[in-house]
């Protein structure tokens, strides 16, 4: 072979090479883009979601604020926050209700009653629970339930961009605001809270997480240099707040003293012993910077992230999760953030923990079970909506939905990545006149097929809506051994999924009652043996993005009929054993004396 | 010889740094994966081609630079943009030069036909102005040494009077329009992807038109909201100029080689 030759083969060669390698990234774009969507339509997942709100009595939608006319330019994308709900039986009659907030002036607040019988009415006006966005106190940004007094009837604080609010249950009939005489600060711009014992005293304890400075009114701004100084390293948010419980009659502020100090942006927060302590750590899901784990050390925090490895790439953490994805007693962190096809691919988190020279540290496997890629993610729960017992993943996203095939990614974009004198005056930001950004996207229903690998059936069971979805939560809102979700929209309907499961699945449902422990049980660790696979759940003070499941927990059995026994961990310490309880059963467990 | 080893030595620095403070790489095993991708391939087809060994320099500031601007959950993406980044040189070639900056190439495509699961780096170098500034001054003195200061000045200068022109067309303030040259991805741009000497016209006067000329498919580029403007700016202007060149000037070149020396 001549030289010449030679070289012209090898050309022809390495063409292919080239070609080959071209056309392997669109191959791969796909099968890895189109991960997790359902193999055929009509797969079977063993259950269907079917949207209900009305049918059910709940008609509801959520109405946006309106901030000061210096943010008009760009007020859907500041004003994109306020829809939550929070589930509790708060008349402890054994129904779920429900607390859905509105973040409009002057709109009013929903209280669902669960009536027990498949319909739903509305008593926020006559429990004293509705009318809480007046001028002058800001508007609602999510509500949580949890029993502060340990009187056994859950009472709520509500936080908002303005000043927040702890609401007194009155057995079960009203609520009387006690705000003033727990000492709660006048104004914080919260996205987060969380009840947690912390301090494992028996009394519930509450975090709130700043997202805007405290010291902004949104409505009166006398500056436009208001916004983050960066997209992944703004550390100019609000601040943190830990109000430790005083025996039911007062908050005291300890964050400082209890090792919490940030002003990162924070947009979740969950409580859940991912240390193995014994105590509830603290995750925090930041926007515009990295995520945040406060170890407890007895009582006192010690930010962690970094090291565990859950706090080094910033991305816009909007949510956190907790839940053990693979029956093996670990619990796992979800964290959402933002995936754009062609601008922005940050991909959510899924951070599992491993023991690393005695320390647990965590590893993201978000892309190897297919959970990474979701749009603009916001909410997300754990739980196991077809009873096979696996965990599966409901996720809700879409920022702003607007003009539609419109996008202000271009701009949204082009100054994100500016510096933080240009970043962070709002005076800067493109206007975005009527356009979506990430707007009209479909939800993810993550099926796990418990062997590691999450397959999204959101379209094939029933999951079709596109409304810009905020927080989602999970409970059996029927008593019928399925878990429904709530759905609550941003400038949207409120909606409720009610989940039909195949039959010849078993299930159960534990509610649990403290006695030494705070009464609501925040932070019980229940681990569940049954048929060779074992599942550990926590009692959750809140989770997801401004959400709060119900705290009954639900396991899903599969065709096993029968569980071998039940470990309790109680906040208190105390261990409890329940051998062999009985299927298809809601079973009410009381913290022994 | 000194001058081969500042680059690589440069944009290793603003990697490790980077990375060190600030957090740039999800995963530096993906960073390190499309450098040893890169390396290997290049010098696998260098031996196969040319009979010897190449310098792995120019091949190591295309793995490196395909790890630091592309951001991707996935592996892959990083493998087969180092994968493209060498092969193109040995393919897409006139009159014996290859016609696209190896990393500008494989960067380009992995973008435009992955936009699922690839997209290029977005963060800033934290909230501070000093990290910036020392990346601009020693920026600006690596790409003198290589006798490239005027590519990078000249681009620089041409953003900024497009991104002004680029506000009064469209409205969109003037800070927001210049804020992506703030971010690191430009740097990266600036000092390594429009200065490759390799793929650039002989002529200082050519490479300064050439340089505004990117600029101002950039610039037509952002008009019309094409969110990877300078890379795919540069892919198209930059090849069009060396063929236009080779096809048109070489022969005058060749007959007046001082010329190429201005």
């Amino acid at each position: 072979m001549t030289p010449d030759l030679r070289q012209r083969v090898l050309w022809v060669v390495w063409a292919v090479v080239l070609v080959v390698s071209i056309g392997a990234v669109v191959v791969l774009d796909r099968s890895s883009g189109a991960r997790g969507m359902s193999a055929a339509a009509g797969a079977r997942y063993g259950f269907t979601l079917t949207e209900a709100a009305k049918s059910v009595g709940v008609d509801f939608a959520h109405q946006g604020p309106t901030f000061d006319a210096s943010l008009a330019h760009i007020m859907p994308q500041v004003a994109a926050m306020g829809a939550s709900v929070a589930v509790a039986d708060f008349d402890r009659d054994g129904w779920p209700d429900f607390y859905v907030t509105n973040s409009g002036e002057g709109s009013l607040n929903r209280l669902y009653r669960n009536t027990g019988a498949g319909t739903f009415t509305d008593v926020a006006a006559a429990v004293g629970l509705a009318d809480v966005n007046r001028a002058g106190t800001g508007v609602s940004m999510g509500a949580l339930w949890g029993d502060y007094d340990n009187d056994g009837f859950e009472d709520l604080f509500l936080y908002k961009y303005g000043r927040p609010a702890l609401f007194h249950n009155d057995q079960g009939k009203s609520f009387t605001a006690v705000t003033d005489r727990f000492g709660l600060p006048g104004w914080i711009n919260a996205n987060a809270a969380v009840w947690l014992d912390y301090d494992a005293d028996g009394w519930l304890d509450l975090f709130v997480g700043g997202y805007w400075p405290e010291t902004i009114d949104l409505w009166h701004l006398t500056t436009t240099k208001i916004m983050a100084e960066s997209f992944e390293y703004a550390e100019n948010g609000g601040r943190k707040y830990l109000f430790r419980n005083r025996h039911g009659a007062a908050f005291e502020e300890v964050s400082e003293a209890a090792g919490i100090a940030s002003r990162r942006w924070t947009l979740a927060a969950a409580a859940g012993d991912l240390l193995g302590s014994g105590r509830p750590d603290l995750f925090l899901a930041n926007d515009y910077g990295i995520s945040q784990l406060y170890a407890n050390r007895g009582g006192r925090f010690e930010e962690v992230g970094r090291e565990a490895g859950v706090g080094r790439t910033p991305k816009s953490g909007m949510n956190a999760s907790f839940g053990d994805v693979f029956n093996d007693g670990r619990l796992a962190v979800y964290k959402t953030n933002i995936s754009e096809p062609g601008v922005l691919v940050q991909a959510n988190d899924l951070w599992v923990p491993k023991v690393v020279g005695g320390r647990i540290a965590f590893d993201n496997l978000a892309s190897a079970l297919g959970v990474d890629l979701g749009g603009w993610s916001w909410g997300a729960q754990f739980g196991d909506l077809n009873n096979d017992g696996a965990l599966d993943l409901y996720l809700v996203n879409g920022y702003v939905s607007a003009g539609e095939r419109t996008s202000y990614w271009y701009d949204f974009s082009q100054i994100a990545i500016g510096h933080n004198t240009i970043i962070g005056d709002a005076k800067n930001w493109p206007a975005m006149r009527g356009r979506s950004l990430s707007g009209y996207q479909h939800k993810k229903v993550w099926m796990n097929d418990g062997a590691g690998r999450f397959v999204d059936a959101a379209q094939d069971v029933g999951v079709r809506d596109t409304f810009d979805g905020r927080a989602v939560a999970l409970a059996d809102l029927f008593n019928t051994g399925t878990l429904d979700a709530i759905v609550a929209n941003q400038r949207g309907p409120l909606l409720i999924y009610r989940n039909t499961v195949d039959r010849g699945r078993h299930w159960i449902e534990i509610e649990l009652e403290g006695t030494a422990s705070n009464r609501s049980a925040i932070g019980a660790r229940v681990d569940v043996y049954w048929n060779g696979r074992h599942q550990v759940q926590e009692v959750s003070g809140g989770s997801g993005f401004s959400a709060q499941n119900d705290r009954r927990l639900h396991y899903g059995l599969g065709a096993a009929a029968a569980i071998e026994r039940i470990e309790i961990r109680w906040p208190s310490g105390r261990k409890q054993t329940i051998e062999r309880p009985a299927v298809d059963t809601r079973l009410r467990v009381k913290e022994p004396q | 010889m000194i001058n081969r080893y500042l680059p690589p030595l440069f944009i290793t620095c603003i990697l490790i740094i980077a990375h060190l403070t600030f957090g740039i790489l999800e995963a530096y095993e993906r960073t390190f994966v499309a450098i040893v991708t890169a390396i290997a391939v290049e010098l696998v087809l260098g031996k196969i081609t040319y009979g010897k060994w190449p310098h792995p320099a120019s091949a190591y500031i295309s793995g490196i630079s395909v790890g630091i601007l592309i951001r991707s959950p996935f592996l892959w993406p990083y493998v087969l943009a180092s994968v493209i980044s060498i092969v193109c040189k040995y393919v897409l070639r006139v009159r014996g030069r290859h016609l696209w900056n190896p990393s500008n190439f494989g960067v380009s495509v992995v973008l435009f036909l992955a936009p699922a699961t690839v997209s290029v780096l977005s963060v800033q170098w934290g909230n501070n102005i000093w990290p910036m500034a020392v990346i601009w001054t020693l920026g600006f003195f690596i790409v003198w040494r290589v006798g490239r200061l005027h590519v990078s000045a000249t681009y620089v200068v041409a953003f900024v009077a497009f991104g002004f022109l680029r506000s009064a067309i469209t409205g969109t303030p003037w800070p927001a329009t210049l804020a992506p040259i703030t971010g690191p991805m430009y740097q990266l741009f600036i000092f390594f992807m429009v200065t490759d000497p390799k793929v650039a016209v002989s002529t200082r006067r050519g490479r300064i038109v050439v340089v505004i000329l990117v600029a101002f498919v950039e610039m037509l580029l952002r008009l019309a909201e094409v969110i990877y403007a300078p890379f795919y700016a540069l892919f198209l202007v930059g090849p069009a100029a060396l063929v236009w060149e080779l096809m048109s000037l070489q022969p005058a070149i060749r007959a007046n080689p001082q010329r190429a020396s201005n």
